[in-house]
């Protein structure tokens, strides 16, 4: 058999031999995972979508009650400027009974007194709620409705009755000046 | 089987000969040529001495160099030249701050909607909006420039050949007729409206010389001479045409280093299991 | 079928044998490029190039899928959509510059691979459905490669288009309406971009199972060898794993070594700058070339200047433009009656004399032109190449037929074991029969 020669020298090679084989399949592996790398991440946003990340919205000409519909990150934007009556009312809310608990001005942030900025995004599957709009269902606490699976939410986005498991999501922003936000 | 070999040998004879004979009208054209001089263009391209920061397999940015050339760009070609798939922000990667991107951005006009009745106006640019074009469409372009189209820049130091190299001896280009040529070819002449550039690909070229001296003011105090400024905007279209470009070879020597480790491993691992399986000097066979 | 001393599985874990029982493909495997797999010990580097040609193959799939989820045919923002890739994606710019230069190196290792079979004829019998099925792959690869360069929209993407499909104008009759119902419309368009799209994303895979085919009707005889003498015992093979997996692996890395080169430090050297610049239908480049790998062919079609006529008549039998198209397909197609034009018993070019003159005159000639189809249309290439292309023709169809009739071969090696060991035990040498 042809393998003779291999064994004659198994005795005092197969340390070096092995070391050798285990070497070179163990760079293989190394490399067939580091390729792995860059076909994962090319799926990320990219460069051009993770720098679309701010918008600026304008609220001088925003009356108490009134709704601004905007677009942050692809997403829809709620924009309010709460009443007096709904602020007053939102203060009240006892925050034990919250499944979120968060009070009105933890949403608001500081040195806001009535802008709600939130995203129309429902936390239960990401449907747009009802609410924003002049005439839309509010739903049972007069704040948002979802219709797709029936989350209702108050007029300071929180979750009270429905399947959704948190807040209406309130992005980072701040006061430009007194007039423009900048979310994000 | 004689018969047949003949006869397939003779088929593909005629064929032969058929082919032959349609290839004739060539070789005539070759034996009597029939080519016109012409006043030839400089094929081969200038390179700044020292060569180009980015250069070489160990090249890097020169950012204050690649900032001179933005400022070139913006306060010369921008007047005809797009950079249409470059954004504001893509200037973080040369240097600039966040807050300058935003300033800067800011300093260019973009088309934009009026949110209030949606017609087009212009408005201040976002980080995040690519660079104007100078003008509405190709036609507006055409009509500017005595029919001429400026190009886009983005790609142009890949889209002619040695692009880096061309871009710069271009920028210089707007010699003198050379008087041997001239005579070699008494029929040259530049027509009015273009320019003489000898690194032209038809010689006269439809852009005016731009990179007079002291044209800009470099905000860094350097001397703006005609081969600093085509220095600095080569740089600049470089990058811009390929931001990637250090990143790339800096990748590559790390991939190239672990390929040759691999390499040399697998190679040894190789060595060791043909050993025995080769032929060697006085070796036996031992079936 | 193997060799009747070939290494059977022997699944150990249970998990193996249960899965051996159910659905062998571990088998499978094993007997085609594992321990199962006996292969003749003789095997020099060009028999390497197979097994690259696969990894370039499943390469170009991946990183070509990958490049697709950035892509966008549509005329309007295709080259755009490449500048996007190469800024935006996070690793487009070497998607992008992979899977461009992986085409240029998946052509240069068949290459390699099909002079392989040229010159130790791997093409004669029992092989000839091996060859068959490759120069198939060949022609599928050429239809992918060309399609794949339009997508990206440059300049030389829009003029090849409009070149190669132009081509089809050529045939007689039928040639205007054809050229205008596979271009949907009457110059390369949208429809056009969107359907080369779709069939390059489609005909990477009819290859992969055209290389499935030709590596299983490779098993039937098994691999050739530089000898060109049939195995005939055990001592002429090794098994495929390890002894040309690591064969293969090692060299693997130096073809990749070699490619990360081109895609780290010249990822533009093997393309044309042109087609950094936007199709525009309007303005042709000054030199419309395709990619170096299909330069051979190009310079076969632009050889053909003058129409072929009745000699001393005028009557025109073909014209030149078809002439030409006639030519370059037929270059390939020929290919097709490789093992039916070279009759001799001997395999290897290294035991045919005259016939290895010829080939290295052959390579030389297909040297030139690949030089020539690059070159201008100007003279002296023009004559140059219709030299070169007289030639091609020539070797195949009257060089080779007459040379393997009147040849007198070297004397062939007894056996594989001989060529290599300079010996063989002549025991064996009545002993030993192939299995099959």
């Amino acid at each position: 058999m042809a393998t003779t020669a291999d064994n004659m020298n198994t005795e005092d090679g197969v340390r070096r031999r092995d070391w050798i084989h285990i070497a070179a399949v163990s760079f293989a592996g190394v490399g067939g995972a580091s390729v792995l790398y860059p076909l994962v991440s090319q799926m990320a946003p990219t460069a051009d979508v993770l720098a679309a990340s701010t918008t600026d919205v304008d609220v001088s000409a925003l009356e108490p009650g009134q709704s601004i519909k905007g677009v942050f990150r692809d997403q829809p934007l709620f924009v309010k400027r709460m009443t007096p009556e709904e602020i007053a009312e939102m203060q009240e809310v006892d925050l034990g009974g919250l499944r979120d608990a968060e009070s009105l001005e933890q949403r608001l942030g500081e040195g806001n007194a009535d802008i709600l900025v939130q995203l129309g995004v429902c936390t239960h599957l990401g449907c747009v709620p009802l609410g924003a709009g002049e005439g839309e269902d509010k739903g049972e606490f007069d704040g948002y409705f979802c219709p797709c699976h029936g989350s209702h939410y108050d007029a300071a986005g929180r979750i009270r009755k429905g399947p959704a498991p948190t807040n209406l999501a309130v992005p980072e922003f701040a006061f430009q000046n007194e007039n423009v936000i900048r979310i994000g | 089987m004689t018969i047949r070999l003949g006869g397939i040998l003779f088929g593909l004879g005629i064929t032969g000969v058929l082919l032959l004979w349609s290839l004739l009208p060539g070789a005539l054209n070759f034996a009597f040529p029939t080519k016109p001089d012409y006043y030839a263009f400089q094929e081969k391209n200038i390179a700044p001495e020292g060569g180009f920061s980015f250069d070489g397999p160990l090249g890097t940015w020169d950012t204050q160099q690649l900032q001179r050339g933005y400022q070139v760009y913006k306060e010369v070609c921008s007047a005809c030249h797009s950079l249409k798939f470059v954004a504001f922000r893509n200037l973080q990667e040369i240097g600039y701050t966040e807050a300058e991107v935003r300033a800067e951005a800011a300093s260019w006009e973009v088309p934009g909607i009026d949110p209030k009745d949606g017609s087009v106006v212009k408005r201040p640019g976002l980080p995040t909006d690519m660079f104007p074009s100078p003008y509405a469409n190709e036609v507006e372009a055409r009509a500017f420039n005595n029919n001429a189209l400026p190009p886009d820049l983005t790609l142009i130091t890949k889209a002619r050949n040695d692009g880096v190299h061309y871009v710069y001896s271009l920028m210089q280009g707007y010699n003198e007729v050379d008087p041997e040529d001239q005579a070699k070819s008494p029929d040259f002449e530049t027509p009015a409206g273009l320019y003489f550039n000898e690194y032209f690909y038809n010689i006269n070229i439809a852009m005016p010389p731009q990179l007079l001296d002291g044209i800009v003011t470099y905000s860094d105090g350097t001397e703006a001479t005609e081969e600093q400024m085509a220095q600095d905007i080569t740089a600049f279209l470089t990058w811009a045409g390929e931001p990637t470009l250090i990143k790339r070879k800096q990748t590559g020597w790390f991939v190239i280093g672990f390929l040759l480790f691999a390499t040399f491993f697998g190679f040894m691992s190789y060595k060791t299991v043909w050993a025995g399986k080769k032929k060697k000097k006085g070796d036996v066979e031992l079936v | 079928m193997s060799f009747a001393w070939a290494n059977s599985y022997e699944p150990k874990n249970p998990f193996m044998v249960w899965m051996d029982e159910k659905l062998p493909l571990p088998r499978l495997v094993y007997n085609a490029i594992g321990a199962g797999y006996p292969v003749p010990r003789n095997l020099n580097y060009m028999w390497n190039f197979g097994v690259l040609a696969g990894f370039f193959l499943v390469f170009q799939i991946v990183t070509g899928i990958i490049l697709a989820m950035h892509y966008a045919a549509n005329t309007d923002v295709a080259f755009g959509q490449i500048e996007h890739i190469m800024r935006n994606v996070n690793y487009g710019w070497l998607m992008k510059y992979a899977h461009a230069n992986g085409a240029s190196f998946f052509f240069m290792v068949i290459y390699l691979h099909i002079f392989r079979g040229f010159y130790y004829s791997s093409y004669k019998a029992p092989r000839e459905m091996i060859w068959l099925l490759g120069v198939v792959i060949f022609l599928l690869m050429m239809a992918t490669a060309f399609m794949g360069y339009v997508l990206p929209w440059g300049q030389m993407s829009f003029w090849g288009a409009k070149v190669i499909t132009g081509l089809f104008g050529a045939i007689p009759f039928i040639g205007e309406p054809l050229q205008v119902w596979l271009v949907g419309g009457y110059a390369p368009n949208n429809s056009t971009l969107n359907r080369f799209f779709s069939l390059h994303f489609l005909l990477p895979f009819v290859i992969l199972g055209a290389v499935i085919l030709h590596v299983w009707a490779l098993h039937i005889p098994g691999s050739s060898n530089p000898t060109g003498v049939e195995v005939k015992k055990e001592s002429d093979t090794v098994p495929f794993h390890p002894y040309y997996t690591a064969k293969d692996g090692w060299f693997l890395g130096l073809v990749l070594t070699l490619f990360a080169f081109v895609v780290f430090f010249a990822p533009n050297a093997l393309g044309h700058a042109e087609n950094w610049i936007e199709a525009n239908p309007l303005s042709t480049p000054a030199l419309i070339v395709p990619e170096w790998y299909f330069y051979p062919f190009y310079a076969i079609l632009r050889a053909f200047t003058g129409d072929l006529t009745i000699p001393f008549t005028g009557i025109v039998l073909i014209e030149a433009k078809l002439l030409g198209v006639i030519a370059m397909f037929g270059s390939i197609l020929l290919w097709f009656f490789l093992p039916w034009l070279d009759k001799s018993p001997v395999r290897s070019g290294s035991y045919r004399p005259m016939f290895r003159i010829f080939f290295w005159i052959f390579v030389i000639d297909m040297a030139a032109l690949f030089y020539l189809g690059g070159a201008k249309a100007e003279e002296p290439y023009i004559v140059m190449s219709q030299i070169a292309t007289a030639w091609y023709f020539l070797h195949f169809l009257v060089i080779l037929p007459i040379v393997s009739q009147i040849e007198v071969p070297k004397a062939l090696p007894f056996s594989i074991t001989e060529a290599v060991l300079g010996k063989d035990e002549p025991a064996a040498q009545t002993a030993a029969e192939p299995a099959e």
